[in-house]
């Protein structure tokens, strides 16, 4: 099974996205921060992690960051799904090792669509 | 076999509406969900200050409004689509068109039925991509619709945050799209790669010359066989010898016309079959 994992200070949103996630066959772990995202990388490296930017303890950059400079056994997919919506945010996700974004809000079919992008659904 | 959701929409004025949009389009309302006929025709209702369809169809038959056919045919045609829709017809698209380039004249293709723009714009990036990267010739994009509406906002290449997240990668989107608190609107060099015309597939003739490769998916699946073969037809003459008909999945030719063969490499195209002669016999 594809796994997710999803990270964002929103219980309201992780709940939204684990229900999409799980109408398409992903087995989804749920984050709150950074800091707890990063922790539940090295435990398993997921298939995708799908990051919101704001997040009190460490933000999405920051995680993003850290992640790409850890040492994990494989090279998860990164998704933003993030309110930042300029142009100028999406380039530096990029630059920072993202791999697709998702501007809030988001539908299922926008969901589908970016992780059929990065090859997994 | 009146359902509970079509009980405000009174029989007669449902038939005349789907009378007019068969004879305009070809496709046929039966087809579609009947709660479609509510929903879609609500925002043009408000727009003329009327209460009901039966008001609406009395507008109409009046002839008093010249322009209210055309504005219920664009509000109850289907113009659902996203960029790089089936995203693994674009890869063999490309192949397709490679193998036309060999022949050695400048391709053209024609997306038939291009709704509001994501087709010949994912048509556009592809190549524009191509000619920056390996310095390949650009092929000529006709794009046509027969709902002016759509036209209209295919020509702005303006789309929500929705329709801009729907299949367009986001480095093309950072490529090709400007932000615009709210909106995306696509770079004008883009836009302006794709000739726009208003061509409607059941009654007028195909946009001049000969295409290398058409694209129809998903306008033909609510036609009627009949109408299916004539606009067939159109499209193979407007096709060289040779040339490439995509349909939309799960669409086919078989069964419908002659004219064209599955072809062998790529799934879901049709080559044009039968050369100059049959066209020339004609
Ligand atoms: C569902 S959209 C498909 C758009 C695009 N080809 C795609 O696959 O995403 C169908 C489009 O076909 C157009 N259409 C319907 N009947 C047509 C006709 N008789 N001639 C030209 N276009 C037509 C509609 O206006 C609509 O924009």
């Amino acid at each position: 099974m594809k796994t997710c994992l999803v990270v964002d200070d929103s219980k309201v949103i992780r709940k939204v996205a684990r229900h999409i996630l799980e109408t398409l066959a992903f087995e989804v772990r749920e984050a709150c921060d950074g800091r707890e995202a990063l922790d539940a990388c090295r435990v398993a490296v997921p298939d995708v992690v799908l990051l919101d930017w704001n997040m009190p303890v460490m933000s999405g950059m920051d995680f993003l960051r850290a992640l790409r400079d850890a040492d994990l056994p494989s090279r998860p997919k990164v998704v933003f799904c993030t309110t930042e919506n300029g142009m100028a945010y999406i380039r530096a996700a990029i630059e920072a090792g993202a791999d697709e974004y998702v501007m809030k809000p988001f539908d299922r079919e926008t969901l589908e669509s970016k992780l059929q992008i990065v090859g997994l659904a | 076999m009146a359902s509970s959701a079509t009980s405000s929409v009174s029989s007669n004025a449902a038939a005349v509406l789907g009378a007019l949009l068969e004879a305009r389009t070809g496709q046929q309302l039966a087809s579609y969900r009947s709660w479609r006929l509510d929903t879609a025709l609500i925002p043009l209702l408000r727009e003329r200050g009327l209460d009901t369809l039966d008001q609406l169809v009395a507008l109409l038959l009046s002839g008093r409004d010249p322009g209210i056919g055309d504005r219920i045919v664009d509000a109850l045609v289907n113009g659902e689509s996203s960029f790089f829709r089936d995203s693994a017809v674009f890869d063999q698209l490309v192949e397709a068109v490679a193998e036309h380039e060999a022949a050695g004249h400048r391709v053209r293709l024609w997306s038939a039925g291009c709704a509001t723009g994501q087709e010949p714009l994912s048509l556009a990036m592809i190549f524009a991509e191509r000619q920056a990267d390996q310095g390949a010739a650009m092929p000529e994009i006709v794009a046509s619709d027969v709902s002016e509406q759509a036209l209209a906002r295919a020509r702005a290449g303006r789309f929500t945050q929705f329709e801009i997240q729907r299949g367009l990668p986001i480095r093309r989107m950072m490529r090709w799209f400007e932000g615009d608190g709210g909106d995306w609107q696509a770079r004008p060099d883009l836009v302006r790669l794709i000739q726009f015309r208003r061509q409607n597939l059941v009654a007028d003739r195909a946009p001049p010359g000969r295409f290398d490769l058409i694209l129809c998916r998903n306008v033909l699946i609510y036609l009627s066989p009949a109408t299916k073969a004539r606009v067939f037809e159109t499209l193979a003459q407007a096709l060289r010898p040779g040339g490439t008909l995509v349909l939309g999945a799960g669409e086919t030719v078989i069964g419908h016309s002659d004219a064209f063969e599955p072809c062998r490499r790529f799934r879901g195209f049709y080559r044009r079959v039968g050369g100059e002669e049959k066209l020339a016999a004609a």
